[in-house]
């Protein structure tokens, strides 16, 4: 296997008292696809939050495309530039259009002129399948649009890793499945992506791996056909219990 | 019952419509509505309208039937209080505007006041919004201190402490409210900041100048300062006034602005970290903008507040409008008894500025709130 794009080595992380994440060792290689599941509170976000340092870390060693997280200013910067990151709540600019949504951090980040900006963001607009809303504000759009546009945001930076929170826990059910359809479409074109979901079809359909998390620590990992028929875990067979028996 | 059978046959037979049983709308239905609601609403339209009756005529007798609009002490001392004297307005009313600057200069304090208002217009409208705005302010205050201290030019020289009235009212209160405006976005960015010191000196600073009323402030400025100034070094006292005023504003603004900026959901801050964006690009594009958009009534309120927070100069010997009114009259004893009039003549002023404010804070309102406006 090459270099993995992200390694966790025994990274730890509290909240005050609270050992949110323990002993966490994780590689992922480029290209990989992952979806991590978990019953709530058990760190997945927090896990994923780490990758571009919205969360630090407060033991072991965390490298993402070969730049290691610290505090380091122009590291944090230079690995945000290369990590996408997709919300649970979309956390649009809602005083801003899509259209500038968009081309705010090309043109404040990386210096794109505004006139490329524009450009690229209407591809990823076309990309997401919502090119005809762009002059909208955000607050006029639907929540499966508003999260199709969010990940539009993120792909605008060009982004070697995509990360999604939760991306359609916010949504109404209808909605879930133009969002997941964005996200099967990026994932056949060869982007690095982990996904927290509990969406298992999808994990199913896209998955390299499936990762399930309980009490801050990787309990599990597998491919999907091998997670959902055998888990080897009793904690991982009482979640998936749950949450497929209806 | 043939409508009944009609339907059961199969057939539509409409219902003609039929006018409401009672207006809403219209000037009927508004009074209805609003005047005559209930019991109680039909009570105080009663008494309030009663009390007009009552009051109204004397007022209007006082105010206009009875009044002396001419310059004539004499006609106004036999008035007796039955009407009002306007005639003091007509008499003083370059003392009130322009306090003690050289009467045959007045033209010059008039200049630089239009000056003002002009630009003050200027930059309540949108389409000028740019850096020329700045720019201009810049020349408009060079211009402003050219026209009032003179000395060049073959202007004769006027020293601050004879400048008065309305444009030294408007001088302390753009300059002051311009210039706490910036300080308060980074005191209220500064209390929210992650560096102890930093955060620390902000709260000491709004702490400090919102424990004292203004009036200490200013003595503080006037009086105490030069004390502690090493020999020889004097600091003009309408500099030292409008510093203390500067810093009374923007320590109120800035919790006016904290505000705002508590109100911003840490998703944004989020949002933009992971774009990348600094945390200056971040405060600039993302948080204040909303922020702002938020707290603009509030906002709205201190610069009304600093602007007639501006009257109190006059217990440091600063004569602005509210001081030169006492100053016009109670140096003439024939006048002295028509303040009333003379202080509702400025009372005027300070409405219409106000009132133009607060009706500019409805429009920015309107117009900046785009993303929270559905379709």
């Amino acid at each position: 296997m090459a270099e993995p794009i992200i390694t966790f080595e025994k990274v730890n992380k509290w909240f005050a008292q609270f050992h949110v994440l323990r002993d966490i060792d994780l590689e992922v290689a480029s290209g990989e696809r992952i979806v991590i599941c978990g019953p709530s509170g058990s760190g997945k976000s927090t896990l994923i939050r780490c990758i571009n340092r919205l969360e630090e870390h407060q033991q072991g060693r965390l490298v993402v495309d070969g730049v290691e997280l610290s505090d380091d200013v122009k590291a944090i910067e230079a690995v945000r530039r290369k990590v996408g990151l997709v919300f649970q709540q979309f956390n649009l600019f809602p005083h801003l259009t899509v259209l500038e949504n968009l081309t705010l951090a090309p043109m404040w980040v990386t210096g794109v002129p505004q006139k490329e900006a524009e450009e690229r963001a209407m591809a990823q607009l076309t990309r997401v399948r919502i090119a005809e809303q762009a002059l909208k504000y955000p607050m006029q759009l639907s929540g499966g649009q508003q999260q199709r546009v969010a990940i539009a945001r993120a792909l605008c930076l060009t982004p070697k890793i995509m990360l999604f929170d939760e991306p359609t826990s916010a949504l109404d059910p209808e909605m879930i499945k133009e969002v997941l359809d964005v996200i099967i479409e990026l994932a056949g074109q060869g982007m690095t992506m982990i996904c927290v979901s509990h969406e298992m079809g999808f994990a199913k359909s896209v998955a390299d791996r499936v990762i399930f998390m309980d009490m801050g620590q990787i309990v599990e990992q597998s491919p999907p056909e091998e997670f959902f028929s055998h888990p080897k875990n009793d904690r991982t067979r009482d979640f998936l219990s749950k949450i497929l028996s209806h | 019952m043939s409508a009944v059978s009609a339907n059961s046959a199969g057939a539509f037979a409409p219902i003609a419509a039929r006018p409401a049983p009672i207006v809403t709308r219209g000037l009927v239905g508004w009074v209805r509505r609003n005047l005559f609601g209930g019991p109680g609403s039909v009570l105080a339209t009663l008494t309030i309208i009663a009390a007009l009756f009552y009051y109204v005529p004397g007022f209007i007798d006082w105010a206009v039937v009875n009044a002396v609009t001419r310059p004539d002490v004499v006609a106004c001392r036999a008035l007796d209080g039955a009407g009002a004297c306007w005639g003091v307005i007509a008499e003083k009313y370059r003392l009130i505007l322009f306090g003690r600057f050289p009467y045959d200069e007045q033209w010059r304090p008039l200049a630089a006041t239009a000056l003002i208002l002009v630009m003050l217009v200027a930059s309540c409208t949108r389409p000028l919004w740019s850096r020329w705005l700045l720019l201009s302010w810049v020349i408009v205050f060079a211009v402003f201190f050219i026209l009032m201290h003179g000395g060049v030019f073959g202007l004769s020289a006027v020293e601050t402490d004879r400048w008065g009235g309305l444009p030294l009212t408007l001088l302390l209160s753009t300059i002051g409210i311009a210039a706490a405006f910036p300080i308060a976005v980074l005191v209220a960015l500064g209390r929210r900041s992650h560096l102890p010191a930093l955060r620390t000196i902000c709260i000491v600073y709004v702490e400090l100048i919102r424990g004292v009323p203004l009036i200490s402030v200013l003595f503080m400025a006037s009086f105490m300062f030069p004390l502690f100034m090493p020999q020889g070094v004097t600091i003009n006292v309408l500099v030292r006034v409008l510093v203390g005023i500067t810093l009374f504003a923007a320590a109120y603004l800035a919790e006016v602005v904290r505000g705002g900026l508590q109100a911003i959901p840490s998703g944004q801050h989020e949002a933009a970290a992971s774009l990348g964006l600094s945390y200056w690009q971040t405060q600039r594009k993302i948080i204040l903008p909303q922020a702002l958009r938020l707290v603009v009534p509030s906002i709205m309120n201190s610069f009304i507040s600093t602007f007639k927070d501006t009257s109190l100069v006059t217990i440091v010997s600063l004569y602005e409008l509210t001081g030169s009114v006492t100053l016009a009259l109670s140096g003439d004893s024939n006048w002295r008894p028509f303040f009333i009039e003379a202080y509702l003549f400025i009372a005027a002023i300070y409405w219409v500025f106000c009132f133009a404010m607060s009706r500019y804070s409805q429009w920015v309102e309107d117009h900046l709130n785009v993303g929270h406006r559905r379709a």
